[in-house]
């Protein structure tokens, strides 16, 4: 505990205001002790809050109403917010699908999405075709929106492939595992897309966004792709989904301040939504990448979301998270409340429950039966395309590995030779 | 700079700054990105003019952080540019370390060729300029380590024009080591002579006494050494390796053949070191060649000590010599 006089002295440690204290308004609504300074359990509830406080953008509540904010409208029809959520049925579908080909051996370990659909799809389908995605490893939801197919995701997890789409005919880079790097690749899209003279019409223009969590925010690179994006004015959106655990830490091991409030640092925009919220995040990421098409980006979107599986299907997460946690936010499920409002506003027949249904146990069966059976890269795939210009040393070292295993007589009986 | 006529003496720095000059004319994608290398010309004024002359747009100061210089320059080759990254000292490549091997050296091959990665990282290399900690270093052996790299270091003024030029044409990423405190070293430039390919090894100095590997820096030290040797009456054969990975060494081999010794030399620590690789893969291609053990001589394995022990840290003519004497003595 700092004392008075260090508090006092220009040569001590700089007073750090509490988390919630703000001279704009508070941030969130945590009562402080006597002194001045939150408790923790104050600043952890504080930070996982995200259907209270004025400033979370929301325009569905968890029970499935409408609800206006000032500064984001989204004037949407009954076709499109079924399409939406279609969407968010089948990627979680294919999702399920996945985790349960996990548990039976056919992948070798699955990220799950669950809780996460709205802020992807919401995100996702923000986009134009000439914008720029750079996903982290848990973006099915936006590859989806993208055109990739869940097989090309399934191949990562099965180990057949790193990544086997186009990242530019697609708009969406590959996966990247190491927490954050992707930021850093973004901004420099999106700096690319500024030299090459993309920026300006807000209909025309292009735009990158990149996807990351919240522990990612505590890496250096993401530190290093804002303070890139304010330098030059990057057309990029961080589209980052707080889902409150990077793996068993909670909010409080990254942040002492909410998420969004760090882009005012680096000079830009952040704003948070309710990453459950389809349209509130739809609404809020077209706006972003709007204004990073017109030329004011970068912008921080802090989606807040909840991650309601594990980490990978490797996790535990009775260890870490708390009892109850997952009911409560079960309460908030990104689906449940559009499916609600499409029932109770009658903007959809019961039929097309029926179907949407339907089409995801479609889906599910043909992942299943293309995961099942991907063909197996054989051992010339380790040599393949490491270099544009593959060197001479390389191309032999393959040759004397597949002339070693062409001498075996029985050739399933080499080792590896069971492809 | 005229395409013909009298060889033009230039310094190595100077060759460094008109390979760039011509790689940036020959293709408007070749950016040139890093930390004081627009205005002031970068710390050793090797990209000096080319702000002035190319714009802002394409010669760019970027903020102080190496991981962010090359994980920008990353989305930049997504997008289609050629970025040529400057990294100030040796020393400081390794904030942006992980950005090179576990991003830039793998992207190419995670996406099975769909994405190439034709990014220059220039780094300055070596000791010997009396400099504070971090400015000496010989960080070569780590990236050679890395698959999906090549890596190359060049010598002279000549190699420096040429090279840096290949470089950047090449649509795999490079790390391309300059010899700082060779940076003013003189040669003439005859451009009607055409250069070698850029992973290859060369051989400057014919010998039959032994054979000596070296690149970089080290390369003037060895020459010398060859030239003292001479004057002892024992020819010494020099190659330089120009190309650290892939390695080139079909010239060392034919060489150890004929004189059935070899001395590596590096400034980096021998150990684990590609001074290491090259003695291990000569005593399996040439083993019934060699009349002695492969010697080799390099910096201590310590970390780089203060300037006023360098001349003691830096291998110089007279431990080479001592090498060659040893190798001649079994």
């Amino acid at each position: 505990m700092p004392s008075r006089k260090s508090l006092s002295s220009h040569s001590g440690p700089a007073a750090r205001p509490p988390v919630g204290q703000s001279t704009e308004g508070s941030i969130v609504g945590t009562a402080m002790d006597i002194d001045g300074q939150a408790r923790p359990e104050q600043v952890i509830a504080g930070l996982r809050a995200t259907s209270e406080g004025e400033d979370l953008v929301q325009l569905l509540t968890p029970e499935g109403q409408r609800v206006s904010h000032p500064q984001f409208e989204l004037d949407i029809s009954p076709v499109e917010l079924q399409s939406l959520y279609r969407d968010m049925v089948l990627v979680r579908r294919a999702d399920r699908e996945a985790k349960a080909l996990q548990r039976q051996g056919e992948l070798g370990l699955w990220a799950p999405l669950l809780g996460q659909e709205a802020a992807q799809i919401g995100a996702g389908r923000a986009m134009a075709p000439q914008d720029m995605a750079f996903p982290s490893y848990r973006e099915h939801g936006v590859a989806w929106c993208r055109g990739v197919d869940p097989t090309e995701l399934f191949g990562i997890f099965r180990g057949i492939d790193q990544g086997s789409w186009d990242p530019v005919s697609t708009g969406c880079q590959l996966y990247t595992i190491v927490v954050g790097s992707q930021c850093l690749h973004a901004t420099g899209y999106a700096m690319g897309q500024r030299l090459d003279g993309k920026v300006g019409d807000p209909d025309t223009g292009e735009a990158t966004i990149c996807f990351f969590g919240d522990g990612a925010t505590s890496q250096g690179d993401v530190h290093e792709s804002f303070v890139w994006a304010a330098v030059y004015d990057a057309p990029v959106v961080f589209f980052c989904q707080n889902n409150q655990w990077a793996i068993s830490a909670s909010l409080d091991r990254q942040t002492r301040v909410p998420l969004y409030r760090r882009a005012r640092g680096y000079g830009f925009p952040g704003i948070r939504v309710d990453g459950n919220d389809l349209l509130a995040t739809l609404a809020v990421t077209r706006w972003a990448l709007r204004e990073c098409r017109t030329g004011n980006g970068p912008v921080l979107i802090e989606a807040c979301t909840y991650r309601m599986d594990a980490h990978t299907t490797s996790d535990d997460p009775t260890r870490y998270q708390l009892a109850g946690e997952l009911e409560e936010w079960k309460l908030k499920d990104p689906l449940e409340r559009v499916r609600v409002h499409l029932v109770r506003e009658g903007l959809a027949e019961p039929e097309f429950f029926v179907g949407v249904a339907a089409e995801a146990d479609e889906l599910a069966l043909r992942l299943r039966n293309y995961c099942i059976s991907m063909p197996v890269p054989g051992p010339e795939r380790i040599f393949s395309k490491v270099y544009a210009e593959p060197p001479p040393p390389l191309d032999a070292a393959r040759d004397d590995y597949l002339t070693y295993l062409a001498s075996f007589p029985d050739a399933s009986s080499a080792p590896g030779g069971t492809h | 700079m005229a395409a013909t006529g009298t060889p033009q003496t230039i310094t190595l720095a100077k060759g460094l700054n008109q390979g760039l000059r011509a790689a940036m004319e020959a293709d408007s994608k070749v950016i040139v990105m890093g930390e004081d290398v627009g205005r002031l010309g970068g710390v050793f004024r090797i990209t000096d003019g080319l702000q002035k002359d190319f714009g802002e747009q394409r010669v760019f100061d970027t903020p102080l952080g190496e991981s962010g210089i090359i994980g920008t320059a990353v989305g930049l080759a997504v997008r289609g540019y050629r970025p040529v990254c400057e990294i100030q000292f040796d020393g400081f490549v390794f904030p942006g370390f992980d950005q090179i091997v576990s991003q830039l050296a793998r992207l190419h091959y995670r996406s099975q060729g769909k994405l190439r990665m034709p990014v220059v990282v220039r780094v300055p290399h070596g000791g010997g300029i009396g400099a504070v900690e971090h400015h000496s270093e010989s960080p070569e052996s780590y990236f050679a380590h890395t698959p999906g790299l090549k890596v190359v270091a060049c010598a002279n003024p000549v190699d420096a024009y040429w090279m840096i030029q290949q470089a950047i044409a090449c649509d795999d990423p490079v790390i391309f080591f300059e010899p700082k405190r060779r940076y003013w070293d003189k040669a003439p430039l005859d451009l009607a002579t055409a250069p070698p390919p850029l992973f290859s090894s060369r051989v400057l100095r014919a010998g039959t006494a032994a054979t000596v590997v070296a690149y970089g820096p080290m390369m003037r030290t060895v020459l010398d050494a060859a030239t003292v040797a001479e004057q002892d009456g024992q020819t010494l054969e020099v190659i330089d390796l120009r190309t650290l990975s892939p390695l080139d060494l079909a010239p060392v081999f034919d060489s150890v053949r004929r004189t059935g010794r070899l001395i590596c030399v590096s400034e980096a620590p021998g150990e684990a070191s590609l001074t290491a690789e090259v003695a291990a893969r000569v005593s399996q291609e040439c083993f019934y060649s060699l009349e002695a053990p492969v010697l080799r001589v390099t910096g201590f394995d310590t970390p780089y000590p203060p300037a006023m022990c360098e001349e003691d840290y830096v291998p110089d003519l007279d431990r080479v010599l001592d090498a060659v004497d040893r190798a001649l003595a079994y």
